[in-house]
């Protein structure tokens, strides 16, 4: 009997140890540590990587792989015909990730819903200043102007929640499907407060996203396992692992190797050796971003569209482009906005290069000499501000025109290039937030942005009816119809020179299946499946 | 030799002191603003940025700012990170055993390698040995850390697939620290294979990080054992018609190694200042890359409470060799 029972305890152990033995494991190379695991506190796209997107769920999602807003925690919504109220729905029995440190009693309610952004403008909650963590700023809260919007969270019941804005704002939804408006767990946060451990909060995260945390080891690895109750229904993939490899060329190694599954952000130069290898595939998509230049539209002669045509009929822009981006490439800009966001205008095009038409234009207004400004950073959307200045620079010698290039170091530059009065062109770009394209019309280029980051002053009557009908029209037709229309004015205005939207790149194994580039510049491992 | 140790850690003092005011003035003579830094490219609002600078103290005048900076780390107080919001003490201590860990395997190696190096072309001297252990010593020296690197992984790791590209560990292996060495808590745990991880990841960060002190090393040897070996002393040994290996190993090699304790002290600041190239590029999780990192963050709090600690490292290390080196030289005690 003995043996009997010493048998099948081994036929146990051992099925045990072949279904761990079986587990998948899709390791990611991610680019940089994330400063903690509270996607409300933090504002890098690694961090919300690691916790967002993995951890944390949001009332409404951004469909994989686009732009565009789904259901997410909320099954449905209704917006009042005045545009000031939302009322979400939210799906039952959703479940919070039970872990070693937080054992939930109850699902999802409204009360999570509100708290999650209580917390974030509440001065009287003791979530949202030094109790929890020193020096919090809420910087995404704010810097989506969410004060100046949101009246008010309402629980209505259990499953209801009800949102009322002080004015109509279409991108609201689009704002409430980003990383700062995850989900959190309000009896979670009870009970760190109870117990005096609240910074365990952002370090010990707990929601209803695809994945759970596990471990994290800092600046080396972080380890989710697959929430098994997941609303959405248990991910594929069993472990998830972070690991955690700043330098670009031993990530791209690291996969090459097999040490890990999914890279992101390969370095130009090794985008040849990706290419030529069999077992990895590199993936790769227009950025959410857009590399620019301001003109400043209220000082003359640039105060003239056809000027400005000129200027940018002067520039070669494919030879810039391939001088600044080689071997990563980029998408050449026709429109403000990125070939992968709704309402993007295929009829729209960019001025052509023709340096005989810009010479005449040019000297018949007089533009001899004019200010090229450039800084010293490194951005997505332009590589290297130094390399373009020059390069635009003596393509308008060719047409007459003497660029003088202006630097400043980076924060000081955009301190001085927002000014009114600031002469010239000025090279800028912009990485969206959600999607929306008022996240880039209004943002750049509204009247009431000039000054702060309307870098062109540039303050057009029609264009600016235009976004700002957009942005109090809840349907999406109709705004893709106005949008539309100021890419229209915009091209025909030409208050800056459009110049690419650069490529994002990540490199996948052979056997990884279900992983797609996100414009939002995200990476998503739910729906992710790794063959053997 | 109480009274020897008391003035060494006494001239201490003002190295201090001057350390807090170079590790503050760093991090706001870097170009850029923390606050903007923070706020990406989305800027912030004019009453908000004057909001935030109140915040984290930054409109005070400059000289109330370190007076409370220094106010804070005399009571051990080293600041709270901008990005993060850990405390900066409790991140360097996480992070510092996988520094040190890495180091001491690169002194090992360099030591292991160079004296013994450093004395064959003593011997030797002007023979091709000794010229060329010489002349690959001087590349040694001059290597550039992070290309170094990365050409080692590209053969090693990515070519021949040898050894792992990076990290300290195969992550099938997660366990607790309990140390923090992971040589040590491999063995704690009992996993050899997990042991076995840990020195494969070892291999290649200790050669990059170990180069340029087995070059100084190597060459600060062959100087001290020739200046050594020309001594009388060693010439009456030889006369006395004692064995070249005798000769060599206990009466010129004893004293030829007072200036190598001296260099190789002297090196744990290389070690240090290494770490930060070959941590990046090894993904390695010590202070090295924490403070890169911090840097491009802004995180004045880290950068200059982390300058503070590595600054006190080197210089007890600095305070040990000096002891040190008057307990192998008692010349020393009496100056």
């Amino acid at each position: 009997m003995k043996k009997k029972l010493a048998f099948a305890a081994a036929l146990l152990a051992a099925s045990v140890l072949s279904g761990m033995a079986n587990a998948k494991t899709l390791v990611y190379c991610s680019e940089a540590s994330p400063a903690n695991f509270d996607p409300g506190t933090t504002t890098g796209g690694n961090d919300f990587d690691a916790s967002s997107r993995t951890v944390y769920s949001r009332l409404v999602e951004f469909k994989h792989g686009g732009t565009e807003v789904e259901p997410g925690l909320a099954d449905k919504w209704e917006i009042s015909d005045d545009g000031l109220v939302y009322t979400f729905h939210l799906h039952p029995g959703v479940k919070f990730q039970t872990t070693d440190y937080f054992k939930p009693t109850r699902d999802l309610n409204a009360d999570d819903v509100v708290f999650s952004f209580d917390r974030q403008f509440n001065k009287a909650n003791p979530w949202n200043g030094d109790k929890y963590l020193p020096n919090l700023t809420w910087d995404y809260y704010t810097g989506m102007d969410m004060p100046k919007y949101v009246a008010k969270w309402e629980k209505v019941d259990d499953l209801t929640v009800k949102l009322t804005l002080t004015e109509p704002n279409a991108p609201m939804l689009a704002n409430l499907g980003m990383d700062f408006a995850s989900i959190v767990s309000k009896e979670y946060a009870e009970q760190l407060e109870k117990s005096g451990k609240m910074a365990d909060f952002s370090t010990k995260p707990i929601g209803t996203g695809p994945f759970q945390f596990v471990d994290y080891q800092l600046d080396s690895v972080i380890r989710y396992a697959a929430h098994p109750d997941y609303f959405k229904g248990k991910e594929k993939i069993d472990d998830l692992v972070f690991a955690i490899t700043p330098d670009a060329t031993a990530r791209i190694q690291k996969v090459l190797a097999g040490e890990c599954d999914i890279a992101p952000y390969p370095n130009p130069a090794d985008i040849g050796t990706i290419k030529a290898n069999q077992d990895v595939t590199l993936m790769d998509q227009a950025g959410l971003n857009i590399g620019y230049m301001s003109y400043n539209t209220t000082i003359p002669p640039l105060d003239k569209p056809e000027v400005r045509h000129a200027l940018n009929q002067a520039i070669d822009r494919e030879s810039l482009i391939k001088s600044l981006f080689q071997d990563a490439g980029a998408t050449p800009a026709v429109n403000l906005i990125p070939p992968t966001m709704w309402s993007w205008d295929k009829d729209v095009k960019a001025d052509a290069y023709d340096p005989d038409a810009a010479k005449k234009v040019l000297s018949a207004a007089g533009l001899t000499e004019i200010q090229l400004w450039a800084s010293d950073r490194v951005r997505p959307y332009n590589p290297n501000f130094q390399r373009a200045a020059e390069l635009i620079q003596a393509d308008w010698a060719k047409v007459g025109v003497k660029a003088e290039i202006v630097n400043y170091e980076w924060t000081k530059y955009r301190s001085e290039g927002k000014k009114k009065d600031r002469p010239g062109a000025f090279q800028i770009g912009w990485t969206g937030d959600n999607g929306d394209p008022d996240n880039f019309f209004a943002t750049l280029f509204a009247c009431s942005a000039i000054g702060v980051s309307n870098y062109s002053s540039w303050c057009d009557k029609d264009f600016e009816d235009l976004i700002q009908k957009a942005k109090k029209t809840s349907d999406q037709a109709e705004r893709t119809k106005l949008y539309e229309q100021a890419q229209v004015v915009f091209q025909k205005q030409a208050p800056a020179f459009l110049l690419a939207h650069s490529q994002v790149y990540a490199v996948v194994r052979k056997n990884v299946s279900g992983f797609m580039m996100d414009p939002l510049g995200i990476h998503r491992f739910d729906g992710v499946d790794k063959a053997e | 030799m109480l009274k020897y140790i008391l003035h060494r850690i006494a001239l201490l003092i003002p190295t201090l002191v001057g350390i807090t005011i170079c590790a503050f003035a760093f991090v706001r003579l870097l170009p850029g603003d923390p606050i903007l830094a923070m706020a990406g490219e989305h800027g912030v609002a004019p009453a908000r940025y004057e909001e935030l600078k109140e915040q984290f103290g930054y409109n005070l005048p400059i000289w109330q700012q370190y007076a409370r900076y220094v106010g804070e780390v005399v009571t051990g107080d080293f600041g709270v990170s901008i990005s993060s919001k850990r405390p900066v003490l409790e991140e360097f201590k996480t992070l510092f055993p996988a520094t040190l860990e890495l180091s001491f395997f690169a002194m090992i190696f360099a030591m292991v390698l160079g004296i013994p190096a450093g004395i064959f072309a003593a011997i030797k001297r002007g023979s091709w040995f000794d010229q060329s252990l010489m002349g690959t010593a001087l590349v040694g020296y001059s290597m550039p850390i992070f290309w170094w690197g990365l050409l080692l992984i590209i053969f090693f790791s990515g070519y021949l697939g040898w050894t792992p590209v990076n990290g300290r560990i195969d992550l099938q292996f997660f366990f607790k620290p309990i140390t923090g060495f992971m040589t040590i808590d491999t063995l704690l745990y009992g996993k050899w294979d997990a042991f076995r991880s840990v020195l494969r990841h070892l291999v290649l960060p200790t050669i990059v990080l170990g180069t340029i002190p087995l070059a100084v090393i190597a060459r600060q040897t062959r100087s001290a054992m020739l200046e050594v070996l020309g001594e009388d002393y060693v010439r009456t040994a030889r006369a006395k018609g004692l064995s070249s290996a005798r000769v060599i190993g206990v009466h010129a090699l004893r004293n030829a190694l007072i200036p190598v304790v001296t260099t190789i002290g002297l090196q744990v600041s290389t070690l240090l200042a290494g770490a930060i190239l070959t941590e990046t590029i090894f993904s390695w999780p010590g202070i090295g890359r924490w403070m890169v990192e911090s840097i491009s963050k802004r995180d004045y709090v880290v950068v200059q409470s982390g300058l503070l600690l590595i600054a006190l490292i080197v210089m007890a290390v600095n305070l040990i060799v000096d002891v040190l080196y008057a307990v192998i030289n008692p010349r020393i005690r009496a100056a």
